[in-house]
């Protein structure tokens, strides 16, 4: 790991509007970033505006998630391994399609979960020959119970939750850290049009800058508003029996 | 996409509209050309109903990005949806200040050029659209054109003041001026009643800057009193000593959030009065040197200081009169408002310079701006200010406007046609671009 004091960070799923914010704090602290994503020449514009803004070294490069065997050379291609590596990436897809049509529940499983594990899978290997770094996995609260609402993308990201869970177990001793990273509802274009208690859902920037700020206190494992830790929990230890009639 | 409760600034009026939030011009265009009926919407500074459409509301403001930065000329290219808040907070350090700006900074460029704002250096710089060097515009049927004062020059010139119904602007390019020090030299001139503001405007023509607040509800002899404000960017030995050695420095944050709606009652003529004559007698004539802040955006201090106005929003009647019909007309304008007691705080009177766009507020004359409650009582003067800036040959401005007629808007406004014309031209905008104060217009 270098040791300069701007380090460098990747954002894996930066087209984003999650990937842009936390670039955007990133940049904001002098970081130098290697912006991707699946079309590269998305994010130029993206580029751009963070270099213009804070005037940090901004490269883009494209990356799949979903192409597992390209991820060696994709990391290959970066030429420096990055200090941070952020990954974004995910699919929320449509659970009613998804508990019909196993093609559309495969996509979301890869996307969110076998797409990321292999990614950071061997960023973890790199970074573990190094002796040092930061992964930083979005997973989500969805992840912590299986719900009807939502179960094939939540059991994708349970799966993250847990690999992200044992790649810090693993690492802590070679001074690579891990953070998992649970953001509760987010205000987006995509969750546009849902109902969503204002005190539970975070924007987009406020995401950025708990990443930013979890990683700088070295935290493991954060909810982005405090309250879903309780929310959560209490969700967690409701008896299975009483749980499963339950339309939460 | 979904159905979301929209207003203006004005906070009327209030309608449900399916907002669309494209991420980038791709987007955009395919937004564009999956409506019917469409209106691009920026911040949501514009005071009426110039940016809702419930059919199909296209907020820009994901679509905030710096592209490219000249320094050598000054030309900095972004997306529509930047805020000027962050342009001035990023390039202000580095010595350069929007060319125009309006009293709030919390717009975004593309409102800017869509509204043809003016600053209080009009009758030097014009309006922004005077600075645009070019933009990107998709139309209707999803073609993107470059336009600038050489390229597809008359939709240029339409979409700048063209409110969004030639278009959505993607993209623009203009150029900011060089400042020596993010300071304003401000010297503060009372005026006892109309004729005098106006010979210091006259007066003040060499400076950049000027601007003046009235007492609306001054009347008699005292019609018009004012204090008017001139100011120049100041240079660092202006600057006090301990701050030269950080000329460009940003304005501290002293941001306050209005927490709650104004009971309806407590803007009332008493509390208002009041209010005029500590505001006037605590205007110190005099120079000092300021922060830009204080200078060109003093309400945006207090954000969402729209609450004021209570639950059921106000509306701002700013109209323009010819130079040479200001004096009687705003005479007229002034003691009806007086008498009707209603007006705001403080209404804003500014000399104009020469302007010639289309749909373009801007023109040679009188500008005078000030906020009503928005009640029947409200909304029956301005009916009557109407006839008075009707007959003296003037007109209103579109950004302000919620309730405005189709009359009003084709005596104020004689190129309407040729608006009308350039419009219809270019690939179905027509059909597909409107807002609810087009329709309501007619245009």
């Amino acid at each position: 790991m270098t040791t300069s004091s701007s380090p460098s960070v990747l954002v894996l799923g930066a087209a984003s509007d999650v990937g842009r914010a936390i670039a955007a704090e990133y940049a904001r602290t002098g970081a130098s970033l290697i912006l991707a994503a699946r079309r590269a020449a998305r994010l130029d514009p993206d580029a751009a505006d963070l270099r213009l803004r804070y005037a940090v070294e901004v490269r883009t490069a494209e990356f799949d998630v979903l192409d597992t065997a390209g991820h060696q050379a994709f990391l290959d291609g970066l030429g420096v391994l990055p200090d941070i590596a952020v990954c974004v990436v995910g699919l929320l897809g449509d659970q009613a399609r998804a508990q019909n049509d196993f093609a559309a529940a495969e996509l979301i499983i890869r996307s969110n979960y076998v797409g990321p594990a292999s990614i950071l899978g061997e960023i973890a290997n790199r970074m573990e020959v190094r002796g040092g770094g930061v992964i930083i996995g979005v997973s989500s609260v969805a992840g912590d119970r299986g719900r009807a609402s939502n179960y094939v993308y939540g059991s994708a990201k349970a799966g993250l939750t847990a690999f992200l869970s044992g790649l810090r177990n693993r690492l802590a001793a070679p001074g690579v850290r891990v953070i998992t990273v649970k953001p509760g509802f987010i205000r987006t274009p995509m969750t546009a049009g849902m109902a969503l208690p204002p005190l539970l859902t975070a924007l987009p920037e406020e995401v950025g800058r708990a990443v930013v700020a979890a990683a700088r206190r070295g935290r493991d494992v954060i909810y982005v508003r405090p309250v879903w830790c309780g929310i959560m929990a209490v969700i967690c230890h409701l008896p299975e029996r009483l749980f499963k009639r339950m339309r939460i | 996409m979904a159905g979301q409760v929209l207003s203006g600034w004005g906070r009327y009026p209030r309608v449900a509209c399916r907002l669309v939030e494209p991420r980038d011009a791709e987007e955009a265009t395919q937004a564009i050309l999956a409506a019917d009926s469409l209106i691009a919407r920026g911040n949501g500074r514009a005071y009426g109903d110039a940016a809702l459409n419930p059919q199909g509301t296209l907020s820009m403001l994901r679509q905030g990005r710096l592209l490219a930065f000249d320094p050598s000329t000054g030309l900095l290219t972004c997306e529509a949806g930047v805020l000027l808040a962050d342009i001035v907070a990023l390039f202000v350090p580095r010595g350069w200040f929007p060319p125009v700006t309006p009293g709030t900074k919390f717009v975004t460029i593309g409102g800017m050029i869509a509204a043809d704002v003016h600053g209080k250096n009009h009758h030097a710089a014009g309006s922004f659209g005077n600075h645009v060097a070019s933009l990107d515009l998709a139309l209707g049927d999803g073609r993107v054109l470059r336009c600038s004062p050489s390229e597809n020059a008359e939709l240029f010139a339409a979409t700048c003041g063209g409110m969004g119904l030639t278009g959505v602007i993607l993209r623009a390019s203009f150029r900011l001026v060089p400042i020596e020090t993010s300071r304003i030299r401000q010297e503060t001139l009372p005026a006892r009643n109309l004729d005098e503001v106006m010979e210091l405007f006259e007066a003040s023509q060499a400076w950049t800057y000027s601007v003046a607040w009235i007492d609306c509800l001054a009347k008699g002899r005292s019609v018009g009193r004012s204090l008017l404000y001139r100011g120049e960017h100041a240079r660092p030995d202006e600057l006090p000593v301990e701050s030269r050695g950080t000329p460009l420095a940003s304005p501290g944050k002293a941001t306050k959030r209005l927490p709650v709606d104004f009971p309806a009652v407590a803007l009332n003529r008493w509390s208002v009065r009041a209010f005029n004559e500590l505001y006037f007698h605590a205007g110190r004539p005099g120079i000092k040197i300021i922060d830009y802040d204080s200078f060109f955006y003093p309400l945006d201090a207090i954000l969402e200081w729209n609450r004021i106005y209570g639950s059921s929003g106000f509306t701002q009647y700013q109209c323009v009169l010819p130079k040479a019909a200001s004096p009687q007309g705003m005479r007229l304008l002034l003691e009806r408002i007086a008498k009707a007691a209603a007006g705001s705080f403080l209404a804003v009177l500014k000399l104009l310079g020469r302007q010639d766009g289309m749909l373009s507020f801007p023109m040679e004359g009188y500008t005078l701006a000030l906020d009503f409650r928005a009640t029947a009582a409200t909304f029956s003067l301005l009916l009557e200010l109407d006839a008075i800036v009707r007959d003296h040959g003037g007109r209103l401005y579109l950004a302000k406007d919620a309730r405005g007629g189709a009359q009003m808007l084709r005596s104020g406004y004689p190129r309407l046609d040729r608006f009308a014309a350039i419009r219809g031209a270019a690939g179905g905008n027509r059909v597909k671009f409107s807002s609810l104060q087009s329709q309501r217009l007619g245009l």
